[in-house]
């Protein structure tokens, strides 16, 4: 019994309200982003199901994303059959420019040879839609592994080596559909060429539609993906974008690469305007230098409001490392940053940002509100899931990142640069103001 | 507002071939038995429809797997039973108050694991050793933190191939801590062809792991239990609400607002009614074989099939103050009712609508459309059997495949000290005489339309063409076709979440509903949108428009 029990103690926690979701989310979301691409989940249809719901309830757009749907023969005798059947009927139905297939855990776990499928898919039917595949087991990456595995994934399969063109990539993690705007407006207002991939902001926050289609307009063109290898400079944005999966490393497949943060706050947004200009041999648009000077203005103005105010910041790493460095700059003081993945390399980052903050990686929401009991905490910046802790500690939730599912419009909550640092200071600060008026018998209309 | 066909101009016949002329041979050979023009004429026999049938790799399905229907849609609604998710991360997470369950704990400090999800989490190395020591830790971890009556273990994809043995993991834990009922389901999302394989699954051991272990029966009188009510968007509470006012003790709900002591006993209750017959019908089976509960179809979706319901319960239990009770609750009840549907109706009269969700609720929900004077067009389930379609009478005729095999069928025998018949043989006789209908369902289709379409298991494709051809007001689904439909300029609303409003059963719910769709339907907003055919005039030669 004893020795059993010492093998238990090594056995790592199991996830109480985890603040991660599974790899196969991350993958159907960068496919939503190509244009005319059908995602396909190799496994069984309730993995389809449950991330076609999650991703509606987030973006409120039609998300289809098709499957092999495995029976219990195909999880004894493999996919094979099931994989050329779905690969038959949704390139018929759907006629797709591309279909991405991602891995299940069921399918990774009997061991199916997904690009040999594939292989042997394309001798027979003589199609020629480009099949990407991409291994998203769950049990070995979360949503932003199988992202950033699917980005490498398409550009090793679609990108071309070709003599260098006089464009840039942009490269962003997991970000909404309006930052993905947001940087197609910066590319264009520094009056240059520039292929953002993936591409989203239409495919999950479309226009209403005058006439029926069967895969949502918008998208990164094929043929873009395809000249990504031969772009002068890459700007890549997202910390867990810089690591490297079962896919590989993103650098091994862009040209002249430039990894950075979230831009989010003055810090990191300079960082990230500064590679874009020189990227691109171009100056700031004054636009933007207003729209830094306007947030340095607001960082002032609304200093009384944050100065040692205590935050827990949870969700993507992506997101905790921007925030915990954006935090710093305004006064308030990171006490939990939270991660659901488990890169060091993050918490280290954090750890500079964020000193006095107790960094968590690889952590779930019922094991960061056992240690924020008693910290004292004024606010939690996360997502829809953080308002477990936002419920239990009282203090208000700043909804950000995804899933955000009991707000309307979160397809549209601004992150990125010093317009999407302004956005989010003033929720920010709107929160707190909100809470201490809440919670004030007298009335107070001025804070 | 969109323009209306008129749907006796329409040739369902034509509708079908036209669904069926973008398959592969072999897909629109399977889908021509699920495709059904419904017919009436023939007494109660209805055309046979091909149900409970794998979906077609690529083609986009309603469906979920069987962790859903097992883990989100049976156990997910009660309160104090932990559920533990065995598997990598993101089942767990996906079926975290995802579903619009509401719970009311009787008391401040009574547990609800509702807003709470475990996982085992299971990372590569356990894949590959095997994940009951991590199984294990997490009952532990479980008990010490909540010290729960009862652990539900839900497995998922990997677990069953790795050849995990749940059950008994829970049995070895139970032995470790007597005071806790562990046990196990072996739902993998790979078992059988939607989430109906899930519900067997969790009726199955609900039935041997839970229910008849406390013969303490609840107090009051009139005792009953209900199945296969979820109390999305508090529905539960509306039941209760008037179940209540009639004088009847609600012994149990499996599973809205429901919790574990009230399971353990529901055996000792008189009557089980039946909701959802299609997640639940299996449990009243069992426990009418076992313990001698007589149970029926019931309706609490739509005014009048609450009122019939509330009339055929108390004519069940044959107290005459109950049933006079009943007719004076119905009446009071029905005045709001009746104001606000007449008015409703007076808008909505004449407008159509089309039902594709679960495994009752398009049938249910046919009757609120009903009584604001709408039509039903079209309707279909996601993962119901024949016997939803066409009525329990063809379950002897149903072709057992190899997926339905895999799923477990219990055999139950009585229980000799606790089986007791709450009818005698002649008393059931003579309610069957006067139209008691005993352990049946007469399924969906003897109540619509001849000419109706009904399609089992319908895909993003055919919603397409259902609705360019029949131009429905309203289509009713579940999240993922929302926005789908909404893109085609037709509002949809969704019957599995209620779109978070609700409830919609009972008396409150059928205004809640009639307004509902009142706004949906005569808002400005969809005016703005231009359905597609509104520029495809070469249909307008074949329909009467009626604006």
């Amino acid at each position: 019994m004893k020795a059993q029990e010492k093998v238990i103690e090594k056995i790592a926690d199991p996830a109480r309200n985890t603040c991660r979701l599974c790899a196969p989310l991350g993958a159907s979301t960068v496919f939503r982003g190509i244009e005319n691409c059908i995602p396909l989940l190799h496994g069984s249809q309730g993995c389809s199901t449950y991330i076609r719901r999650y991703m509606i309830s987030h973006f409120r757009e039609p998300v289809d994303i098709a499957s092999s749907n495995f029976s219990e023969s195909a999880a004894v005798f493999g996919g094979r059959e099931n994989l050329h059947t779905a690969l038959d009927n949704v390139i018929g139905k759907y006629q797709p420019s591309l279909v991405g297939i991602a891995t299940t855990c069921l399918s990774e776990t009997i061991g199916d040879d997904v690009s040999l499928y594939i292989k042997e898919y394309n001798e027979k039917s003589k199609s020629d839609v480009p099949v990407v595949n991409v291994p998203t087991p769950s049990y070995k990456g979360i949503h932003t592994d199988g992202y950033r595995d699917a980005v490498i994934s398409c550009i090793k399969t679609v990108s071309k080596e070709n003599e260098s063109g006089d464009f840039i990539n942009i490269i962003p993690a997991f970000v909404s559909p309006e930052d993905l705007r947001h940087l197609k407006e910066i590319a264009s207002d520094f009056k240059t060429d520039a292929v953002l991939f993936p591409d989203y902001s239409e495919t999950l926050d479309g226009e209403s539609w005058e006439s029926y289609k069967k895969i949502s307009p918008g998208g990164t063109l094929l043929s873009d993906i395809a000249r990504i290898k031969s772009a002068k400079a890459s700007i890549v944005i997202g910390s867990s974008l810089s690591r490297s999966g079962l896919s590989g490393s993103l650098s091994d497949h862009l040209p002249n690469s430039h990894f950075m943060n979230l831009p989010i706050g003055i810090d990191l947004c300079d960082e990230f305007f500064g590679a874009f200009e020189k990227a691109t041999g171009k100056q700031l648009p004054e636009k933007y230098s207003s729209e830094r000077n306007r947030l340095v203005d607001s960082y002032m103005d609304a200093h009384k409001y944050f100065f040692e105010k205590r935050a827990i910041i949870a969700g993507d790493e992506d997101l905790v490392v921007s925030l915990a460095s954006f935090m710093s700059e305004i006064g308030i003081v990171p006490v939990i940053c939270a991660t659901g993945s488990d890169n060091p390399a993050a918490a280290e980052i954090i750890k500079k940002y964020a000193p006095d903050a107790e960094v968590m990686s690889d952590s779930d929401y019922a094991t960061v509100l056992d240690k924020a009991k008693g910290m004292n905490c004024d606010l939690v910046i996360g997502s829809s899931k953080g308002f477990y802790l936002s419920k239990n500690l009282s203090i208000p939730l700043v909804r950000v990142g995804f899933p955000v599912h009991d707000r309307f419009g979160s397809q549209r909550i601004k992150h990125l640069g010093y317009r999407g640092t302004q956005s989010i200071l003033d929720n920010i600060a709107n929160a707190i103001i909100e809470h201490k008026q809440n919670s004030s018998n007298i009335g107070y209309s001025y804070l | 507002m969109t323009k209306k066909v008129d749907f006796n101009s329409i040739k369902p016949e034509e509708v079908k071939e036209e669904l069926l002329s973008k398959y592969p041979v072999k897909v629109a050979r399977k889908r021509a038995k699920q495709i059904v023009i419904n017919k009436v004429d023939n007494g109660d026999v209805v055309p046979e429809v091909l149900a409970n049938t794998r979906t077609v790799p690529g083609i986009l399905t309603m469906r979920g797997c069987a962790y859903a229907g097992c883990k989100g849609v049976v156990l997910g609604p009660t309160r104090d039973i932990l559920q533990i998710t065995h598997g990598p991360i993101g089942c767990a997470f996906y079926s975290w108050l995802t579903r619009r369950n509401q719970t009311r704990p009787k008391t401040d400090d009574a547990p609800n694991f509702m807003p709470y999800t475990m996982s085992t989490d299971l990372q590569e190395d356990e894949v590959i050793f095997g994940g009951e020591k991590k199984l294990k830790k997490a009952i532990e971890e479980a008990v010490g933190l909540f010290h729960p009556k009862a652990i539900g273990i839900f497995s998922t994809c990997p677990v069953g191939l790795i050849g995990d043995d749940v059950h008994a993991v829970a049995r070895e834990m139970e032995e470790k801590f007597p005071d806790v009922n562990i046990f196990g389901f072996s739902c993998e999302g790979y078992k059988g062809v939607s989430q109906s394989a899930g519900h067997h699954i969790a009726n199955n051991k609900v039935f041997t792991d839970v229910v008849g272990l406390s013969d303490k029966p609840k107090e009051g009188k009139f005792r009953f239990n209900i199945l296969g009510e979820y109390n999305i968007g508090g529905d539960a509470f509306e039941i209760e609400r008037v179940a209540e006012k009639c004088g009847l003790t609600i012994h149990s709900t499996f599973s809205g607002n429901s919790e574990y002591d009230e399971f353990i006993s529901a055996h000792t209750a008189d009557l089980n009614v039946v909701m959802c017959h299609r997640s639940i019908n299996y449990l009243a089976e069992m426990m009418e074989k076992k313990f001698g509960i007589p149970w029926f179809k019931v309706n609490f979706i739509g005014a009048e099939s609450s009122a019939k319901s509330l009339r055929k319960i108390a004519e069940y239990f044959g107290d005459k103050e109950l049933m006079a009770n009943v007719e004076k609750v119905i009446a009071e009840e029905m005045i709001e009712v009746e104001k606000v549907r007449l008015d409703v109706k007076s808008r909505c009269e004449g407008k159509t609508a089309m039902l594709f969700v679960g495994g009752s609720r398009a049938h249910h929900y046919q009757d609120l459309f009903r009584e604001i004077g709408m039509q039903t067009l079209s309707a279909g389930y996601e993962f119901a059997h024949r016997d939803d379609y066409e009525g329990r009478k063809v379950i002897p005729e149903i072709v057992i495949d190899a997926d339905t095999r895999n799923i477990e069928e219990l055999t139950v025998e009585k229980d000799d000290n606790r089986f007791s018949p709450r009818k005698s043989e002649s008393e059931i006789e003579a309610y069957s005489k006067k139209g008691f209908k005993w352990s049946d369902y007469d399924g969906m289709m003897p109540e619509m339309q001849n000419n109706t379409l009904v399609i089992d298991d319908l895909n993003h494709y055919e919603t397409e063409v259902l609705i360019e051809k029949y131009r429905p007001d309203i289509f009713c689904a579940g999240i993922k076709e929302k926005y789908v439909v909404q893109k085609q300029g037709i509002p949809l609303k969704q019957l599995h979440s209620y779109d978070y409003s609700g409830p919609y059963a009972g008396f409150k719910g059928a205004i809640n509903f009639y307004k509902e769709i009142d706004r949906i339907l005569n808002t400005n907003v969809f005016k703005l949108v231009k359905a597609p055919w509104q520029e495809t005039p070469e249909l307008s030669g074949s329909y009467a428009w009626t604006k």
